[in-house]
Formats: C-alpha cells, structure tokens, sequence
C-alpha cells in the first residue's frame, strides 16, 4: 500500500514498517538530484516533521515526514549515488522506518487522490 | 577556427620534448639549489620531487592558437545579447575601464597610507555620497565585497541597533518566499533565524501573512522591491509601518535596484537599511563569482554601527579639504581588512558620473521598458503567469502549450544556437517552468526585435519540429554535458582522465 502527502512525500507500508521517499512527481520538478540529507538510525519523527533534506540542481527541499515512527534504516545507497532517486523514485526509498501509528496512512492520498492532486 | 586542431586540451596539442624557447644547457650536477656554505643545503632532499613534473610541452604558436580558440568559446555581454534575469548583465561602458585600470587605482596598494592614497579616498567618499543620494540613505559604506557580504554587513548593523538598546530578544528576520536564496543564507550565517512570508497570487507579499508574524522577537523584515518576479512591491509603506509598530527594522535587498534608479528611493520606502549591487546597477562585469561590490547603506540614527574604517571627509584650518580612515567603538566591528572591491567603486563611479542624474533617471524607465515590450510580444506563446505590467524583469512559466513536450531548459539551450546567452532559468521557484528574462536598458531595438524574432521560431519549432528544440543545442563547441556529473565528480586534472 502506497500514500502520498500533499508535500510530495510517499510511503509504502509493509507490515509495521514504512518506507518513506519522495513521488515520481516530485524527482521530475526537482531534476537531477544531487544530494539527499538523511537521518539517523534510531531517530524518530513525528507526522508533518523534517526528517531531511533533498537538494537537486534546480532547489533544496525539505522532507516531510507523513507519518510518525522511528528510523530503523536508511537507504544508503543513496549517498553515493543520490540520481538513484531520478531513476525510480518508489524502488529508492529514503528512510525505512517502525510505523508508531499505522493509521496515520488513512489520513494521507492513495495514487489516484495524489494524481489528481498533481494535476491542479 | 580549426577546433579539430587547436580546441583540443592543452595536453591533448603536448609532444614530448616541444618547446617554445631553448635555455642552454643546465651544468649543475645533483641538487640544483646551491647550498649556502651551511650545513643544510636550501631546500632538503626531501622536499624536492623525484618525478618530473607533468607539463604540457608545446611550441609557441599552437599554445597561442589553442587559447585563442578558447576565448573564442566564451560568451559575454560584450559578444552578444545576455538576457539572464535577476542578475542585471548591463553592458559596462569601456570607459568605466580605463578608470579602473588607470595606474593611479589599479597600482595603488590596498594598505598605503591615508595621506599618500587622498585621490583614491575622495573616490570612495565621492560615490558613498552619490549612493547615499541615490538610496534615500544618510550614510553608506562601501567595505563589502559582494552582494551577500552587504546582506551580512546590513543584517548585523540590524542586530548591533537591537543589542546596543538592549532588545536582545529579537532574532528573526523575515523574508518573502520569492527571495533571492542569499537572503535567508545571510540571515543564517548572522546568526538569525529565518522565518518565510508567503506571496500572493499576484506575485506580491500578502500582508494578511505578513502580520501575525510580526511581533517583539523580529529583527528585520528583508524585502526586494521590485521583487524577484520584477514586479513592484506595492504595500511597502504598509508593511513598513507595520514593521516599525513591532520594533523591525525594514532591510531592502538591492539586487533589483536598477528600474528604481532616479525614480523612488528605498529610504523615501521607509527601508532602514540597504545594500546596492554595484556590480548589477552600476555596471561592473560579472559573473562567475566575481568581482563585485555590496555597499550597505543606513537611514539617519544608524551611521554608529557601519563597519570600520570608515572614510570621512575633513576640511583643515587652510579650508584643504581631507580624507581621513576612522573608527569607532559602536561601529559592529570590520567586515572586510580593505576598504572593499575598489577597481568595482571605481567603475560605479565613473558610471554614475558619466551619465549624470539625468542619464540615471532614464536608466530605470528604458530597463522597465524594454522588459515589458519583450513580455508584451512573446506573451501569445509563453506562459505569462502573472500578466501586469512588469518593472526590469519578468518571468514566463515556459511555452503556452505544454503538450509538446518542450521544457524551460529546451528553450534555453535552443536560444545558445542562436548566439543568445539563456535567460535564468527554474528561478524563482514560484512556477515550475520559470523563464526569467531582463534585457537591461542597455539593448537596442533592433537586438530585442531579433530575440523576439527567435523566440517565436523556437514556440513555432516546438510545435512544428519538436525534435529539434529537445536535442538542442546543436552548434555549440560542447552539446550535451552531464553538468550534475560533472559537478558531483569534477575531473579537474588531466591526469584523471587517464
């Protein structure tokens, strides 16, 4: 199951983990990203805090967390290779982390709420 | 130009054992630094290379041809028209060099005495004073060296006024989502925090934002007016009344300085302090980080803190007039260990004074006008997301037809083809196409007419012949970079291509 924010910010939840990254939509306005500001294992963020930061050749964005939790991974991959992110912005997630309240998710847009969303 | 030939690397032109010139043979044998009679000879062993340094060898005329070519490669105001927005790319009259580059400045050392650089001085008071006239502003320095070093130097003047009357409290700045990104830079890095004002759909700050934000913990509220979509600030009396109610002070980014000259000053806004691009609205080239000049100026009751030295005129007991180097210990402390950029003071003068006040005042009218007869002419096949009338700049949100595929950047690099430098491009962040276009007051008719001309043939390839506007550019010396890799993993030797 995937959900999207109105910043931008995606999660896809599988049991009581959730991988969270930005939308397709959003590594297209961005261009080429050159650098992704990530946390650290063991942080926790509420919903609708800055767990980050993503910075592309155009601007530098902040991260949003869209649900609560705890980091219990983060993408590392990414620090080498930040235009992993261009390429397949769900497969390249940014931080995995412990939901602490799953049903925050129902609060967010599935794919097709978050297309219309876009398109406005 | 032969670029097979001469547009290769310097390394690429090498032969081994090409030179220039021929030194005779050396007949030193061993170490070539002589020792001194003492025990160490000059230079130990161990520092001296073992290896034989990697340079190109060349003879004479390839190494001229090669850099000719390359100059050839570059672009610049003075080889074709240079519509970059936001950044003001006014042509610098010629004659604006041969004042800076007169012996009297360019061979004057920075730290010669007060009495033996008095020319010098007077030059500097000369345009503190003709910037303090043209800025509405009691007091200006001209220490700073760039634009973002006079954000810094205004924003700690707004923190040495709130400290030395004990408000100590006041630690935000507030800055419009449409500034330039220096802005809240400057506000971090003096030690403020920054907090964002949205604009509203017109492209103006929405003062219904703006006013609960506005209470005993602000320092400053830094606006740019014209704003970075080129349009005018119009609620600025408000939103200085505003601020002054709570205790801010109104700081006036002057990067857009140049469709105000002659015609409204910040001071008369009720700006407390400013800074002025000299490198933007007086001329200066620039570009590619340098050189520039951020003079800050100070309505009357702030002049204590400018940074040391300050330049101040005396008149002697036999009426001589003096210029003498003073400091103070209100002043926030110095910002720079000279008296700034002065071969760029040196240009903003000789430009000021070579066109007059009335030559200025024609400068902000004909910048606004030429930004608005391009806008006016091409609005039919870009997007013109906020269509009023514009001041010196304006921003298209890329084609008006979306379907074809064409972004900002096609447009961009399909107008190099046409001997046209790209306007700004995905700045401001407001609108996800932005296509930021100024021509400055300094273009002809004819020039404008001929880029008008282009970017219709390059909305009409978009719809027509796509393909040729999205593989663009194609008669440029390089084509197609990587320009994210190539700034995420520079090769800046040649030894790394290897």
């Amino acid at each position: 199951m995937i959900r999207y924010s109105e910043t931008h910010e995606y999660v896809r939840q599988e049991g009581e983990y959730g991988f969270i990254g930005v939308s397709d939509y959003a590594q297209k306005q961005l261009g080429n990203v050159v650098y992704v500001d990530m946390p650290e294992v063991g942080d926790e963020f509420e919903a609708g805090e800055e767990f980050g930061a993503i910075e592309s050749v155009k601007a530098a964005s902040d991260l949003i967390s869209p649900v609560s939790g705890e980091v219990v991974e983060i993408n590392e991959a990414l620090e080498e290779n930040p235009r992993l992110v261009n390429q397949d912005a769900i497969a390249n997630w940014i931080v995995k982390i412990r939901l602490s309240d799953p049903s925050q998710l129902d609060g967010l847009m599935d794919e097709d709420a978050y297309r219309a969303f876009c398109e406005k | 130009m032969n670029r097979e030939l001469y547009g290769k690397l310097v390394f690429e032109i090498s032969r081994p054992g090409r030179r220039g010139y021929r030194l005779p043979d050396n007949h030193m044998e061993g170490n070539p630094i002589p020792d001194n009679g003492e025990k160490a000879p000059a230079i130990p062993g161990t520092l001296l290379r073992q290896t034989p340094l990697s340079l190109p060898e060349c003879d004479e005329l390839s190494v001229v041809r090669h850099y000719n070519n390359m100059s050839n490669n570059n672009f610049g105001v003075d080889t074709g028209f240079y519509p970059l927005g936001s950044c003001t790319m006014k042509y610098n009259p010629k004659i604006n060099e041969e004042i800076a580059g007169h012996p009297m400045s360019a061979a004057s050392h920075p730290a010669t005495p007060a009495y033996a650089s008095q020319g010098n001085l007077r030059l500097y008071h000369t345009l503190q004073r003709a910037l303090s006239e043209i800025g509405g502003m009691a007091e200006f320095t001209l220490n700073p060296f760039a634009g973002a070093h006079g954000e810094l130097t205004g924003l700690m003047v707004i923190r040495a006024y709130h400290d030395s009357r004990g408000d100590t409290g006041r630690r935000k700045v507030i800055v419009p989502d449409s500034a330039h990104g220096t802005n809240p830079a400057s506000a971090a890095v003096a030690g403020l925090e920054v907090v964002e004002v949205k604009s509203r759909p017109d492209g103006t700050v929405d003062v219904d934002d703006l006013r609960p934000l506005l209470d005993s913990t602000v320092a400053a509220v830094m606006m740019t007016n014209p704003n970075t979509l080129g349009l005018f600030e119009r609620n600025i009396p408000e939103i200085a009344r505003l601020a002054h109610e709570a205790g801010a002070l109104m700081y006036y980014d002057g990067a857009n300085l140049n469709p105000m000259l002659g015609v409204a000053r910040p001071g008369d806004m009720g700006f407390d302090v400013m800074h002025i691009n000299l490198h933007k609205t007086f001329s200066t080239p620039h570009g590619g980080g340098g050189p520039g000049s951020g003079p800050v100026g100070v309505r009357a009751g702030l002049e204590q803190f400018l940074p040391n030295p300050r330049v101040e005129k005396f008149t002697e007991s036999d009426g001589k007039e003096t210029f003498r180097l003073t400091a103070t210990e209100t002043a926030l402390g110095s910002i720079s260990a000279t008296l700034g950029n002065f071969a760029v003071q040196a240009r903003a003068l000789g430009y000021i004074l070579s066109l007059g006040s009335e030559g200025l005042m024609q400068a902000g009218p004909l910048a606004t006008l030429n930004a608005n007869y391009v806008k006016e002419c091409l609005k039919d096949d870009y997007l013109l997301p906020i269509d009023c009338i514009c001041k010196h700049e304006f921003v298209f949100d890329g084609l008006k037809d979306k379907s074809t595929g064409v972004t900002t950047l096609n447009i961009a690099k399909r107008l190099l083809d046409h001997g046209y430098h790209a306007p700004t491009i995905y700045f401001p962040l407001l609108f996800h196409e932005s296509l930021m276009i100024e021509p400055t007051e300094t273009e002809s008719k004819e020039t404008l007419d001929d880029f008008i001309a282009v970017m219709h043939d390059i909305a009409r390839e978009a719809r027509e012949t796509p393909e040729a506007v999205l593989s663009a550019p194609h008669n440029t010396p390089i084509t197609h970079p990587d320009d994210t890799a190539a700034a995420l993993n520079p090769v800046t030797t040649f030894d790394q291509l290897n």
